[in-house]
């Protein structure tokens, strides 16, 4: 869906507003950080951007949380260290992992509570899991409330649940693509996280739209002519080719992204297809600039 | 292509086929089209899918988890069935056929902790995936199983997925705990009492109480789920199987396929075949550069338009090539097979007669 595009997108936005800016990977290896021209990601904090200049722009740091780190931390900061290791290493957190589910998502997320909290950030984007898992994810603290009754598992899963409910405090952005299947199973999960989490939703971002050309629903031999040029023997046939490609798709995109707005009463900010196929810096400011043209334009609830 | 057999000779051929990849690449639909194609070619053929999408699953007529292949009605000479993975039933089964007793499976069944196994122990999917597959193969006369995978970021997942939980079966933590006599109050060791106590502490006793409970319900049947793990990974680099390896065009997805073929060859597994859908189609044969630049000098005019728009997909299809490129070596001899960008959402018959018009 390009999720992880989107998550480098928005947080380039939120630094060039000024905003300092924090993206937490979850999965690794997505290739976040090329997009900054910077090398891959660790368990260690990187600067992906610097921030600074004439407009007092944010910087942007970067980090990737998994349990079993996230886990070493929490049991140090819990005058556990001395088992932590064991812990980890003799593969216990699997079974108490299965014990206990969510309990390796409560972890990355109290992990992201305590950093949102540390201060010095003033926004973190968490590039979260994909579809099928964002569900389980992001319920992992409600669910374990109730496994877990006692003890700093459910204090930390308390903690994780207000932020996530505290509508001011987080919201959840859906990413989609504008095709039909993307669109079914955005609809579905919007109104799961509602429901089941509680949780608040902020604009959709539709990835990978293509912008419009003017022109192309001008047959090519006209347009020749009124520009005074003259067309290479089989070239009109190729140019008419592509035009009708780039209408035809549009017109399949646009009908699932009226359908997507039809079923679902949120705000959706599009983001272009890019095709050069790659996102580097120079996309990347594209991206950005495209992002904050459309949330200038939103009504101020949002 | 130096003997390397085409798509058509693995789908007309082999009696298993696993389509992997990473999510979102089209996996399942490539996983329907080939047993459609083998059921066209008068085979029996059976297609284990994961997570299809709504409109597929019911065109295929899997709208409920049945746990067993439903047949599929159509103008072929062959047959064609589907069936949806149901990883918690698949782990009952797997269960109940490997207790000594009723009573020990039933006991099993009844524990909490397993059942949070098939939602929550990574890689049970995976597994089960490879037990139905195996299943299927062993216990049915289909020619042909082809067996789609879930959408995993790690690639040896579904391959290592029935050693990891035999392993997780067999921990040495809780061959401790089960052993007689030595409930987790009257460990031995010490330090492994404190262990225990410690995670007791942070996680709730009753959640340590589950674990226990289930892993002294389990004793003894280790050894039947290690043998069983052990014959699926063979049947998986068996010669009767191929890997298909399923991608998509954009460079961070042929990234993955290209970890995913070296892992695989680590296994001493080959794939078979690559299928790159959702190409982008090719328009003439200039090159984007000098298209755009010819839209640049007409800029301003519907002229410029057009040439713009020819430009934007020379360039994403010579872009699409190149990513390709070194995935196509680092796959030979198998051969690449690609699938266009469809105008349509498949979730028919002929929708993926149209997929599988593109695969053979």
């Amino acid at each position: 869906m390009g999720k992880t595009v989107v998550t480098a997108t928005l947080a380039r936005a939120a630094a060039r507003v000024g905003l300092s800016t924090l993206v937490i990977e979850v999965e690794g290896k997505s290739g976040l950080a090329t997009m900054y021209g910077r090398s891959p990601l660790d368990y260690t904090e990187a600067t992906l951007h610097p921030g600074g200049g004439t407009g007092g722009e944010g910087e942007v740091r970067a980090r990737t949380l998994t349990p079993d780190e996230a886990l070493l931390d929490y049991l140090r900061e819990h005058g556990m260290s001395r088992i932590s290791k064991r812990l980890v290493s003799s593969g216990a957190l699997d079974v108490v992992a299965t014990a206990a589910p969510g309990i390796k998502d409560i972890l990355i997320l109290g992990k992201v509570k305590q950093l949102e909290r540390a201060g010095g950030t003033d926004l973190v984007v968490l590039d979260a899991p994909a579809a099928g898992h964002a569900i389980t994810f992001l319920q992992a603290a409600r669910a374990l409330l109730d496994t877990v009754r006692v003890g700093p598992i459910n204090a930390q899963a308390r903690d994780v649940l207000e932020m996530l409910t505290d509508h001011e405090r987080c919201r959840v952005v859906l990413v989609t693509l504008p095709e039909e299947t993307p669109v079914n199973e955005l609809v579905d999960t919007a109104f799961n996280l509602e429901d089941r989490v509680g949780v608040g939703l902020g604009p959709v971002v539709v990835n990978g739209c293509y912008d419009s050309v003017a022109g192309v629903g001008v047959e090519p031999e006209t347009a020749a002519t009124e520009a005074g040029a003259t067309l290479r023997e089989g070239e009109a046939d190729v140019l008419r080719a592509a035009a009708r490609f780039r209408s035809d798709r549009t017109a399949l995109q646009n009908e699932q992204v009226d359908r997507l707005a039809e079923q679902l009463p949120l705000a959706q900010l599009r983001l272009p297809f890019v095709f050069t196929t790659e996102i580097g810096p120079p996309e990347l400011e594209l991206l950005a600039d495209r992002l904050l043209e459309q949330i200038d334009a939103l009504p101020e609830a949002v | 292509m130096a003997g390397a057999p085409t798509l058509r000779t693995l789908v007309e051929q082999r009696r298993i086929l696993v389509c992997c990849g990473s999510g979102g690449v089209g996996k399942t639909t490539a996983a329907a089209a080939l047993a459609l194609e083998a059921a066209r070619a008068g085979r029996r053929a059976v297609v284990v899918t994961i997570d299809p999408a709504k409109r597929l699953a019911d065109a295929l007529g899997l709208a409920g988890l049945t746990g067993s292949p439903s047949k599929i009605e159509g103008d072929w000479s062959g047959e064609l069935w589907a069936l949806m993975l149901d990883t918690k039933s698949t782990f009952d089964e797997l269960v109940v056929a490997n207790a000594a007793t009723p009573e020990q499976g039933q006991r099993i069944l009844e524990n909490r902790f397993y059942r949070n196994i098939s939602g929550a122990l990574s890689g049970t999917q995976e597994y089960m995936a490879m037990e139905k597959l195996y299943e299927l193969h062993q216990q049915t006369d289909f020619d042909l199983v082809v067996v789609d995978t879930p959408p995993t970021r790690n690639a040896l997942d579904f391959i290592d997925a029935p050693r990891r939980l035999s392993r997780f079966l067999d921990h040495r933590l809780f061959r401790m705990i089960t052993s007689p006599g030595r409930g987790i109050v009257k460990a031995v060791n010490v330090a492994t009492q404190a262990f225990l106590r410690t995670v007791a502490k942070v996680v709730g006793a009753e959640v340590i109480d589950d674990a226990v409970a289930f892993f002294q319900a389990f004793e003894g049947m280790e050894q039947g789920f290690r043998e069983r793990a052990d014959a699926v990974f063979h049947l998986l680099s068996d010669d009767d199987t191929a890997f298909v390896l399923v991608a998509s065009p954009r460079r961070d997805t042929i990234d993955e396929a290209r970890f995913f073929a070296k892992k695989l060859g680590e296994a001493d597994i080959s794939v078979r075949a690559l299928i790159v859908n959702r190409m982008h189609p090719t328009f003439g044969d200039g090159l984007a550069e000098a298209t755009a630049a010819r839209a640049a000098t007409l800029e301003g005019t519907d002229l410029g338009g057009l040439y713009r728009n020819l430009a934007d997909f020379q360039l994403v299809a010579s872009r699409e090539e190149e990513h390709l490129a070194g995935l196509a070596d680092a796959v030979a001899p198998a051969p690449v097979v690609r699938v266009p960008y469809l105008s349509i959402d498949v979730h028919d018959v002929d929708g993926l007669t149209e997929v599988a018009s593109h695969l053979l």
